[in-house]
């Protein structure tokens, strides 16, 4: 069965890259713009794993990891958060809040695609 | 018995002995003899009896001579030289006895002399050691006072109750830059001996930093806080405080301290009172002050350029590097292709422009950060247990508390912070207690708020994080979030399930204590002593109601107005208020305060002629309500001086429903004090009672000119008063109350 990956990001230059690869890694891709759009997304549309950057207008990643971590219906889907903040006490709170994995932009896409899989995986 | 009086005695004692034994032999002899025998001792004795009655007076004569050189030279001599002793014992030291008189006395009065100059010499000594050692101290105050005064720093020093006992030259320039009136008080207001240093600072904001100190020195022996404050003309200040400890207690404290350890085994009871005065005596605190406004807009905006540069650019390499990943591929349609090389084409450029931008920023961007001091987490969480309990009355209970971590916190706003998410809990959520965890987690530590209890939304918390504070009345304009960022930490909420309850944690980075001294003492100039007055250590406001202090120990705003005419209530107006402030008996001529007003209404010609102030020097200076405060703010816990105070009190009452400003302080007439202290007197203007006083007027009729007199006068009259058994200002309005001026009326 082909796995659903959700990228919620709102810079399209990244967007652009992010779908493309996981296309051409055999995934299902969906977007959202923004916090919110990504909260309605993962309860309309199931994805298996969430590309979730943490700048984001409207919800921050953080909200919208902790809303989705909270709610037991949700609780297999695997959060991959997305950053270009670096700093050690933000990983911890990503962490904290129930992610799965953590990346720092930039990141190498071989990296980010191994991460995925290993996910998905788990 | 007189003197006079045993002479007398001693004459007929004489005069008895002398006749006595003679009568009675004559007496006996007389009655022994009979009939002719008795006739024939007659007719022997009668003729001799005239020589013998002679003969007799004459021994008494020569005896009475004796008794009277011996009276004279014995016990008048020894009274005229008991004289001469009480002189030599008061009025005139140097005054010796002169060796007359018999040679016993002269004996005396020697032995006397040698035992006054051996007196003298003595006293001699002790005052020069005296005047030595009060010379020594005078030279020591005045090397500090010099000292502080020659510092670029602004230094303040304040009692315990925050009145200010010393200031440098600088401090007093800070302060009329803090002044929401510069231009009318020159900051006088906020500044000077006596005055309270909570008009400038918040008093919680010190009684914390004392605390911070007072748990340090526990600890170490020494110690000093830091914070960061915004005054109310928005100004934001740094601020390093040090404590006046006291010399002796501190003594005998470390003599305890050694002590301690065989006294806890023999007597628990002396290891507790040892820990109950183990606290050294604070007797008062040293202020010093940065303006780091400047400094401050600049670190604001060097931090948002920084965070810029790595956050924004660290954006762009993930755009950029994506991109270039994804061209790698083989499989690349043109469309896709063209697309992923715009995309590295515009992060560069933007990149560049951000680089750029920086670059430029930075070369006139300045270091300064929000101070943040290394603390013992423990203490941290003991200062803030201590401030939810008495805030809130909230109980607090400790968890694991790893005492070995040191924060590196602003430990005033993170208690805040702590305070007011404690008091939401118990306000919105019933919490009946709040537990601490602190753990550290390699360069990380978490310092958690643990409640049981239901549980809240993320909502909830976002709008607790967002929200500025308020916590039972205390505003601040900071939310939690920004005091969690100053310290460059993160807070967030979870939940432990199965103990049924929640906390927060925040994170913050740790700090590895260090020892930091900066010295930042440049001399400077040659400018002298001033600005000090320690006898304010002494002072403890809190012991005495202001009405039972006597009048000698209190703080007088001496002041005078100049108006457009004599009729208050039917709208003349103030044109100039001149002030000077009397400090422990002591006129400060260097704290005056003096401001021409524009009364907005015509000047009389005739009131022109008395004060000299003409419609020129009046344009354009600021109006009564703007003057007003000022003068409000610089008579601040005060005793108000004036002379014929009801004239000038009249004006200002008029004003206070317009600036909404009230002078409730006590008030004092030098007219009715005069009046009081020469009741017979005819006149009791101003000149009339200087001249009596033996004081020269200089520059009368400008109000500070007036104001000044006003001032020497009271200082004169305080002893006068005194003299009459009025001490206290109670006593003092008092009888003012009864003399007949008081019953004017304006």
């Amino acid at each position: 069965m082909v796995k659903k990956i959700l990228i919620a990001d709102d810079e399209p230059n990244i967007v652009i890259s992010l779908e493309f690869l996981m296309k051409r890694e055999g995934f299902e891709v969906l977007i959202a713009n923004d916090g919110e759009e990504a909260v309605q997304r993962i309860r309309g549309d199931r994805p298996d794993l969430v590309l979730l950057d943490v700048m984001m207008p409207k919800k921050s990643g953080f909200e919208v990891c902790q809303e989705i971590k909270a709610d037991p219906a949700l609780a297999d889907i695997r959060i991959l958060m997305l950053t270009a903040k670096g700093r050690d006490t933000e990983v911890a709170k990503g962490l904290a809040l129930g992610a799965d994995a953590y990346m720092t932009k930039p990141f190498a896409t071989k990296e980010l695609v191994e991460r995925v899989r290993e996910l998905l995986e788990r | 018995m007189s003197a006079r009086m045993r002479f007398i005695l001693s004459v007929m004692v004489l005069g008895l002995l002398m006749t006595g034994p003679f009568l009675l032999t004559a007496m006996f002899v007389w009655l022994e003899t009979k009939g002719a025998e008795r006739q024939t001792l007659v007719e022997v004795v009668a003729p001799h009896l005239p020589i013998g009655t002679l003969l007799t007076l004459v021994g008494f004569g020569v005896g009475v001579a004796v008794l009277r050189g011996l009276f004279r030279q014995y016990v008048q001599g020894l009274l005229r030289m008991a004289e001469n002793l009480r002189l030599m014992l008061g009025a005139n030291r140097g005054f010796r006895v002169e060796p007359e008189g018999p040679p016993e006395v002269q004996q005396l009065a020697r032995a006397i002399n040698e035992l006054a100059e051996q007196r003298d010499s003595l006293t001699a000594d002790v005052e020069a050691q005296i005047g030595r050692a009060k010379a020594s101290i005078e030279e020591e105050r005045n090397r500090l006072a010099a000292l502080m005064s020659e510092l670029t720093q602004s230094v303040v020093v304040c009692n315990l109750d925050g009145r200010i006992l010393l200031y440098n030259n600088r401090a007093r320039l800070q302060f009329r830059a803090l002044s929401d009136a510069p231009a009318v008080a020159g900051g006088g207001e906020l500044i000077g001996l006596g005055r309270s240093i909570y008009g400038v600072f918040d008093r919680t904001m010190i009684a914390h930093a004392l605390d911070t100190i007072q748990q340090r020195l526990r600890r170490c022996g020494q110690a000093q806080a830091n914070f960061v404050t915004t005054t109310r003309a928005g100004q934001l200040l740094r601020v390093q405080m040090a404590p006046v400890l006291s010399a002796e207690p501190a003594m005998a404290e470390e003599a305890r301290e050694d002590a301690r350890p065989e006294s806890a085994i023999e007597a628990p009871g002396t290891a507790v009172e040892g820990e109950a005065s183990a606290a050294r005596t604070i007797t008062g605190f040293i202020l010093m002050l940065d303006n780091i406004t400047r400094t401050f807009e600049n670190e604001s905006r060097r931090d948002q350029l920084l965070h810029n540069l790595t956050e924004g650019n660290r954006a762009s390499l993930g755009n950029v590097r994506a991109a270039a990943d994804m061209l790698e591929y083989e499989d690349l349609t043109d469309d896709m292709r063209r697309r992923f090389r715009k995309v590295v084409r515009d992060e560069v450029e933007a990149m560049s422009a951000r680089l750029d931008d920086t670059a430029r920023e930075f070369a006139d961007s300045l270091k300064a950060r929000w101070p943040l001091e290394e603390m013992l987490g423990a203490d941290l969480i003991a200062a803030a247990r201590r401030r939810i309990e008495e805030r809130l009355s909230l109980p607090t209970k400790l968890e694991e508390v790893d005492e070995a971590i040191w924060l590196k916190v602003d430990s005033f706003s993170l208690i805040q912070a702590l305070t007011y998410i404690a008091s939401r809990l118990s306000d919105e959520f019933g919490v009946r207690e709040v537990r601490f965890r602190l753990s550290a987690h390699g360069r990380l530590v978490h310092l958690d708020l643990i409640w049981s209890g239901q549980a809240m939304s993320t909502e909830t918390v976002m709008s607790w994080e967002l929200e500025s504070m308020n916590i039972e009345g205390e505003r601040t304009p900071l939310s939690v979030r920004d005091i969690i960022e100053r310290h460059d930490g993160e807070m967030w909420l979870e939940r432990e399930k199965v103990r049924h309850r929640a906390f927060f944690r925040i994170v913050l980075p740790a700090a590895r204590p260090q020892e930091q001294l900066e010295s930042e003492s440049f001399l400077r100039g040659e400018s002298r002593p001033e600005y000090y007055d320690f006898d304010l250590f002494q002072w403890s406001e809190r012991s005495h109601e202001l009405d039972d202090r006597p009048l000698s120990a209190l703080t007088y705003t001496v002041f005078d107005t100049e108006t457009t005419g004599l009729h208050p209530s039917q709208g003349d107006e103030i044109i100039q208020i001149g002030a000077t402030r009397i400090l422990n008996g002591k006129l400060l001529r260097g704290e005056s305060f003096e401001q021409l007003v524009d009364p907005r209404r015509p000047l009389s010609p005739e009131s022109a002629q008395i004060h000299g102030i003409t419609r020129e020097m009046l344009r354009g200076q600021p109006t009564i309500d703007k003057v007003l405060p000022a003068f409000h703010a610089f008579a601040a816990d005060t005793v108000l001086i004036a002379h014929n105070a009801a004239f000038d009190m009249r004006f200002l009452q008029l004003k206070e429903a317009e600036t909404g400003l009230r002078f409730d302080q006590p008030v004092l007439d030098t007219l009715l004090l005069s009046a009081v202290v020469h009741p017979n007197q005819a006149s009791h203007r101003l000149e009339a009672i200087a001249e009596r006083l033996g004081l020269t007027i200089i520059g009368r009729h400008t109000a500070l000119g007036d104001a000044i007199v006003t001032a020497e006068v009271l200082i004169k009259l305080i002893p006068l008063l005194a003299e009459k058994g009025i001490v206290t200002l109670r006593q003092a309005r008092e009888a003012a109350e009864q003399t007949y001026y008081a019953r004017i009326k304006y």
